[in-house]
């Protein structure tokens, strides 16, 4: 039973670490995207160990249905431009802040786990913990509040993606159509983008 | 499910934090970016969550965890709108091409 345990962390953990690797060391976007995948799917295991099972669901509907094909998405609709080439313009300064980084994230982990008393096994979780019942009990008791405003949040999220992303197929040879201002979406981003396109297209 | 340690996860989540935080310094592509924002809101969650499990009687580190997977899953859509929209006027995925602001 241990040693089954031990053997889900490790595979779940390599998931993660692998993913996140490859996340960021991929040229290409598609298999940055898979590497994300990878690292979600990974932490999702990992909830499931920590009694966290309504956020493991929630995780993998979330990230892996919605964020990851979001990403995948914007990858298909941009095509070959998605990969950026290989660039070495001022190369050396973010590899040295990068390094110092690594170098201060590693010591501070040495220091805080030389400091702590070593790993003790854990007590068994109470029953009901991260279920459904127990989770959305407490959810819809104590952050009834925040709850409701994550859903206008999302809303707010939903029009402004919307909004910033539709934009306008401005034809740089062209000029502004006349009746354009009292159009009802004409936005702030929409004319700032307009005013761009046609600076840098000049 | 309680015979691993929880310094394990926590190690797992700082690992994960620092290389979402090392890819969003080095890499220079914008989807790549944002993908690192999402490795590091996922190492958040997992310290919390892992923090949870310790103190078991309430559920407020998962409660939390819901709430910036909502919080990332919003910034993710606007994120990508927004490179959307940068393409759109800089024909480029460079996070170094947008100086618009730079004079």
């Amino acid at each position: 039973m241990k040693i089954f345990e031990l053997a889900f962390f490790f595979l779940a953990s390599l998931l993660v670490v692998l993913g996140g690797f490859f996340t960021v060391a991929s040229r290409n976007p598609i298999r940055g995207a898979m590497g994300l995948l990878s690292a979600i799917v990974g932490i999702a295991g990992l909830y499931l160990m920590l009694a966290a099972e309504f956020l493991a669901a929630i995780q993998i509907l979330v990230y892996a249905g919605a964020v990851v094909v979001l990403f995948l998405f914007v990858i298909m609709l941009l095509g070959p431009s998605a990969t950026s080439g290989r660039d070495t313009r001022s190369a050396l300064p973010r590899y040295l802040g990068a390094g110092v980084l690594l170098a201060a994230s590693v010591g501070a982990l040495v220091l805080v786990f030389s400091a702590s008393a070593g790993p003790r096994a854990l007590s068994a979780a109470p029953t009901g913990m991260g279920t459904v019942e127990g989770f959305g009990r407490e959810l819809f008791t104590q952050a009834v509040v925040p709850f409701e405003i994550a859903g206008v949040l999302l809303l707010i999220a939903v029009v402004g993606a919307v909004a910033v992303a539709r934009g306008k197929q401005v034809d740089p040879t062209l000029a502004p159509a006349p009746g354009d201002d009292d159009k009802q979406g004409s936005d702030a981003a929409r004319a700032v983008l307009t005013t761009h396109t046609k600076d840098v297209h000049s | 499910m309680s015979s691993v340690p929880i310094e394990y996860y926590l190690v797992v989540a700082a690992v994960l934090f620092i290389t979402g935080a090392i890819g969003f310094l080095l890499r220079r592509n914008l989807l790549i970016l944002l993908m690192s924002i999402e490795l590091m809101l996922n190492a958040v969650n997992l310290t919390l969550v892992a923090y949870n499990r310790i103190h078991p009687l309430n559920h407020n580190g998962q409660i939390f965890t819901f709430f910036v997977i909502a919080v990332a899953a919003a910034e993710a859509s606007v994120g990508l709108a927004i490179v959307l929209a940068f393409y759109r006027v800089r024909r480029t995925m460079r996070s170094d091409e947008a100086d618009l602001l730079r004079s």
